[in-house]
């Protein structure tokens, strides 16, 4: 008992230091790419190759001075941060990272590379997931102004609309592989022999675009760019509070990329890497896609996003879902 | 199980009577549906409750079925009452005691 | 079981009951209606898990997913939309102070009632139903729950995406603007 209580604490621990080290250097990683994709040389001068800047972002964000504005509702106000990133980072407890391992023999029994294997995964990370949408309606919503309180009703209708589709994406997945455990997708993958986006195609580019709207990420970031809407949600925040707010979207991002990673591209599957480095290759290109996806597209206005979301998507995902059924039934 | 049925019970009713005070005593109409939900919580939780100690899963059906059909009617509700509010401009209940209109 | 889960156990139940119990007083209590929604939302939480102590996973999921992440946001949604604040004064006090009075003395009878009848309750001997945790563990709760949905129960889980759709169409009507 003591024993399974410190392991999953050092795999929290972990897991956690790892997910906010990404975090911070996804900031550098996003403002490198889309700097190569405008032909400029993005960050250069802080440290090597400008590797020190989220650290200086940091340390700027850090000693910046906190405002409160004085009409603000003072708890809501101080808890919608947290309440947008507390789900980003607990959605990844059940993420598999790798096969098994016994950390080079020390350990008695080999240890699976994921927090935990809850039996009803998926459907794990769409309820921790819908309850992201509070922080950001709150935020919204406390910060007692208009252009926040717009921004934030948006930016959640945007999510719980494009969840919907987010869910039925994978339904298809979920009858290929016969379980709802992201561990045994994975090991279906691995028994399919093929990953899943090859039979999966629709599905995965459904997924990927409710991905993009649910992390509020261009195309679909009407609700907090700074050129509409005066930046939305998080007008009225500063400092680390506004720092919560970013590290909250980029954890999301990571943690959607994981799952596409899982879902739809075999996980950490792979021929001669160890299979950690398989995942994170795996993870870095989705988000690399994610990134590309910014430099590129135009935004969508607000109606035709949700137009897309509920017209186009959703009738998508259950034909998907529905083929998908029926080429079940027919080989079996 | 460690924690035993009655505990279960006792939480469900206790948390049931919570609801009742709060439909009978606030005025606001919607801190009353609250209350409502608060009470359908609470039998879902009775529902769970005897289904995990009869080994039996008709229970959890059955809260599956109130699931949903509390979201239905959450979801009319609140078109009602904001149908309501548009006209009256009132969630006090003691003002919404006319039929007409 | 061993020492250690049930002790684990015993006191993961009382924190939840006690969570849950604090935050329905709260919902019933508060004079802003936002912060009665958020405490429904740490009540249906705790009940999510307490679900999940009752080894009934599926539906922990479901709680959180359905009443959790979108009941109670269309709750916080309109609060939002009516631009609701503060109340000023909930109960009127102290007109109806015989009238609470009363009504709190109703709520403690009843609960004490409520009480008494689940202390008595006497389970059934045998083995109930059959679906003891050895058989969810191994076959899974969702697929058990799944079957027994698409066989036993498949008219009422028609009815009740019928009853969705007619939801749907509802609200949609009733909240629309008139054009005159």
């Amino acid at each position: 008992m003591l024993g399974f209580l410190v392991l999953s604490l050092g795999k929290i621990v972990v897991v956690f230091g790892c997910l906010m080290l990404t975090v911070a250097y996804m900031t550098w990683v996003e403002r490198k790419v889309i700097s190569d994709f405008q032909v400029r040389l993005g960050p250069t001068r802080v440290g090597p190759f400008g590797l020190l800047q989220p650290i200086a972002d940091g340390i700027k964000l850090f000693f910046k001075e906190d405002l409160i504005p004085s009409q603000v509702d003072r708890t809501i106000y101080l808890l919608a941060p947290a309440l947008s990133l507390a789900p980003a980072l607990i959605a990844f407890a059940v993420i598999p990272f790798g096969d098994t391992t016994t950390l080079f023999g020390l350990l008695p029994a080999p240890l699976g590379m994921h927090i935990t294997d809850i039996n009803v995964g998926v459907l794990y990370i769409f309820a921790i997931s819908s309850l992201g949408v509070y922080g950001i309606v709150l935020a919204g919503w406390a910060s007692n102004s208009k252009y926040a309180l717009l921004g934030g009703l948006r930016a959640s209708a945007q999510m719980i609309s494009y969840e919907l589709s987010m869910g039925l994406s994978i339904v298809g997945v979920v009858m290929m592989a016969g379980s709802l455990s992201l561990v045994d997708i994975v090991k279906a993958q691995g028994e399919l022999g093929v990953w899943f986006i090859v039979p999966q195609a629709l599905g995965f580019c459904i997924f990927f675009c409710c991905a993009l709207a649910e992390t509020n990420r261009a195309p679909f970031d009407l609700p907090e760019a700074e050129t509409e809407l005066v930046a939305g949600f998080h007008v009225e925040y500063s400092s680390m509070k506004f720092a919560m707010f970013f590290m909250a979207e980029y954890a999301n991002m990571i943690t959607a990329a994981a799952l596409a990673t899982t879902l739809f591209l075999g996980g950490w599957r792979g021929p001669v890497l160890p299979p950690v480095v398989w995942f994170l290759l795996k993870v870095f290109a989705v988000l690399y896609v994610f990134i590309w996806f910014r430099a590129t597209l135009p935004r969508f206005r607000y109606d035709q996003l949700m137009a897309f979301g509920w017209k186009r998507l959703l009738p998508l995902a259950l034909l998907n879902a529905l083929v998908t059924a029926a080429v079940i039934v027919g080989v079996s | 199980m460690a924690v035993g049925l009655p505990a279960y019970l006792v939480l469900a009713a206790i948390l049931f009577v919570i609801g009742v005070a709060g439909v009978v005593t606030r005025r606001n109409i919607l801190i009353i549906f609250m209350s409502v939900e608060l009470m359908m919580n609470a039998v879902n939780l009775t529902f769970v409750a005897f289904s995990s100690f009869l080994r039996a899963l008709d229970g959890q059906v059955f809260v599956f079925f109130i699931l949903v059909v509390a979201a239905a009617e959450v979801v009319v509700g609140l078109a009602i009452i904001y149908a309501i509010f548009r006209h009256r401009e009132t969630v006090d209940v003691t003002d919404m005691n006319l039929m007409k209109g | 079981m061993s020492g250690a889960a049930s002790l684990m156990e015993v006191a993961l139940f009382a924190v939840l009951a006690l969570v849950a119990i604090v935050a329905a007083l709260v919902v019933i209590t508060h004079r802003h209606p936002v912060y009665s929604a958020l405490c429904l939302v740490i009540t249906m939480l705790s009940i999510a898990f307490l679900f999940l102590l009752l080894r009934s996973e599926f539906l922990w999921v479901m709680q959180i997913t359905v009443y959790a992440g979108a009941v109670m946001v269309l709750f916080l949604f309109v609060i939002m939309l009516l631009d609701l604040r503060r109340e000023e004064r909930p109960w009127r006090f102290p007109e109806n102070r015989l009238q609470v009075g009363v009504g709190t003395l109703l709520a403690l009878a009843l609960v004490a009632e409520l009480i008494v009848m689940a202390v008595a309750v006497r389970l059934p001997g045998g083995a109930g139903g059959g679906i003891s945790p050895e058989v969810v563990a191994a076959q899974g709760h969702t697929q058990l729950l799944g079957r027994l949905l698409y066989t036993e129960y498949v008219f009422p889980f028609e009815v009740t995406s019928v009853i969705l759709l007619v939801a749907i169409v509802g609200a949609m009507v009733l909240a629309k603007k008139r054009v005159e």
